[in-house]
């Protein structure tokens, strides 16, 4: 066959196909299935799953997001805050400050003691204190970040050491406080991740009774396409198409429901993000995958129950 | 032989009440026509039932289309189960059409279970509503139909995917003499062109008028097979 023959013969089967595909109704329903499965109940039940799990996801996201960032400003370092720098340390002859920098500069567990500027220092507490956090009138301390050496833990009588140079000294630990803000943020994804595990498994149970009670309107139907050869595939298929697409509309409008409440959510926590603002965008798009889950999980469970079911047939 | 029993023995239900089909032995041919026939409660819906796989037989052998059909305890796969029955043509003793489609949808059934391109479904469909003379009432649901009428949705349904072996359960029942006729050329049409073709009836004269080897049962037994040495009556 030359190639000009082959080309034609595809350009002919795939004529073939477009008029074939040309005549195709949009949606069949040999079974009936848009009277037996009815576009009320099973979309808003799973819409209030959507929602539901929506917010969960959400409280997940923030809670890992506020773990991490705690666990980041705990490895930023020790905070060492120095009240009323400027004036004279107990020797006399230095600021409290410069005291204070050179007796750290001495200490063999400290790796490096960086002074943090005033600029800096507004920065972190503008969410509190907003603007005016630069020009305040009451007296900033001086605040020194510390690393230690990775083998030291600060040692007790850290803060001791630091008091005799300028009196009224703070070292801050924040290890133990980072260590327990993690525990909570751990357990809150703990549950969250139970939460979203029980809404699924309702969702599923919710389905398959869905998909049962179609079963049972369609039994005569399903029996007579049986009889004339229709696979399990076939049947599973109609109902899968359109349980999934029932699924699919509750999820879009759970996912849409819980976008303004997690809009709020977001609003409310901004000031308490770090500069540069939170990843919104991002998390809100994820919420798109939710009606994409609710398609999955509709369209595979109404795959296994009308199998299950089918089985019992001869 | 297209389809073949020996000795088998069907009952329905638990097993101890008593069998309705009792140690049937016999065959068909590739493109044999076979007329069956016995007095109502005879057992020829339940021997059909056996053919198109809607029952298991409860002993003895049974084979269609070439393939064993193990007895009811044995799982069978069930894609060759399904695949078998999309070569049979069944026309239902109570036409089982599906009541929320419309006549052309319950004929095209078998062509899109079986997958076939809706170009070809909507050609072949449109032809054989023509032929039962049922071409204008293609958009009307079953209840809207008369007995006749909605029999003739059922024949034409089992023939449209030109199956194998058809198999029909009394298709003449709610039809005048004239439609019996000419379901009778059909059937004869198909017959002739490869079509393993059984009819189950009571309808004695459309036997006198269209001769052809009977297979008789009485109480679930096979007491009569004109199979062997069979002659067109003159
Ligand atoms: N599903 C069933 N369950 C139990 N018994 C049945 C069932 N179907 C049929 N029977 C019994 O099996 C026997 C044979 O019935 P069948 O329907 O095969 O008879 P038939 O020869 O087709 O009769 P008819 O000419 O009236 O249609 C009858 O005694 C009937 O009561
Ligand atoms: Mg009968």
């Amino acid at each position: 066959m030359s190639r000009s023959d082959r080309a034609a013969e595809r350009l002919a089967l795939a004529a073939e196909a477009a008029r074939n595909r040309a005549l195709r109704p949009a949606r069949r329903d040999d079974l009936g299935l848009r009277r037996a499965l009815s576009d009320r109940l099973l979309p808003f039940l799973v819409a209030a799953m959507t929602f539901l799990a929506a917010l969960t996801c959400a409280g997940f996201v923030a809670s890992s997001g506020m773990a991490a960032r705690w666990r980041a400003g705990a490895a930023a370092g020790i905070v060492v805050q120095i009240p009323d720098p400027g004036a004279p340390a107990a020797d006399g002859r230095h600021t409290r400050r410069a005291a204070v920098l050179a007796r750290l500069a001495t200490l063999p567990w400290v790796a490096s003691a960086t002074p943090m500027s005033e600029g800096a220092l507004a920065d972190m507490l503008r969410p509190w204190l907003g603007d005016s956090a630069a020009n305040l009138v009451v007296p900033l301390p001086a605040v020194v970040v510390l690393r230690l050496t990775a083998t030291n833990p600060l040692p007790p009588d850290a803060a001791a050491t630091l008091d005799t140079v300028a009196p009224g000294t703070l070292i801050e630990d924040p290890g133990l406080w980072v260590t327990r803000l993690t525990r909570l943020a751990t357990s809150v994804q703990a549950l969250s991740f139970l939460v979203l595990l029980i809404v699924a498994l309702v969702a599923v149970s919710v389905i398959s009774v869905a998909t049962r009670a179609g079963l049972a309107a369609r039994r005569d139907a399903i029996a007579i396409v049986h009889l004339l050869g229709a696979t399990d595939g076939f049947v599973a298929g109609r109902f899968a198409r359109r349980i999934g697409r029932l699924c699919l509309l509750g999820g879009l409008a759970g996912a849409v429901a819980s976008v303004p409440v997690l809009a709020a959510l977001l609003g409310l926590s901004a000031p308490f993000e770090a500069k540069g603002g939170p990843a919104i965008p991002l998390e809100l798009g994820a919420l798109a995958a939710l009606p994409a889950v609710t398609w999955v999980i509709g369209w595979g469970t109404a795959q296994v129950a009308v199998r299950r079911w089918l089985a019992r047939l001869v | 032989m297209v389809v073949r029993l020996d000795q088998v023995g069907l009952r329905y239900g638990p097993s101890g009440e008593d069998e309705v089909l009792r140690g049937i032995s016999l065959a068909v041919p590739q493109g044999g026509f076979r007329w069956l026939q016995g007095p109502s409660g005879a057992g020829k819906s339940s021997l059909l039932r056996l053919l198109y796989l809607e029952a298991r037989p409860s002993r003895g052998r049974l084979s269609v289309l070439n393939t064993d059909i193990p007895i009811a305890e044995t799982r069978l796969g069930r894609g060759m189960l399904a695949r078998l029955r999309r070569r049979i043509g069944v026309v239902f003793q109570d036409f089982r059409l599906l009541p929320h489609l419309t006549a052309f949808e319950n004929v095209a059934l078998p062509l899109r279970i079986a997958g076939r391109p809706e170009g070809q479904v909507r050609a072949d469909v449109q032809e054989i509503l023509a032929w039962v003379g049922l071409g204008r009432r293609r958009d009307a649901h079953p209840q809207e139909l008369s007995g006749g009428e909605q029999q003739r949705i059922a024949i034409a349904r089992a023939v449209v995917h030109r199956p194998a072996l058809l198999l029909a359960d009394e298709p003449t029942g709610n039809l005048d003499d004239a439609q019996a006729e000419r379901l009778m050329q059909l059937l004869r049409e198909m017959n002739r062109l490869g079509t393993t073709v059984i009819v189950a009836t009571h309808n004695a004269a459309l036997v006198r008028r269209h001769p052809g080897p009977g297979l008789f049962l009485d109480g679930g037994r096979l007491v009569g097979d004109e199979a062997d040495g069979y002659h067109e009556p003159e």
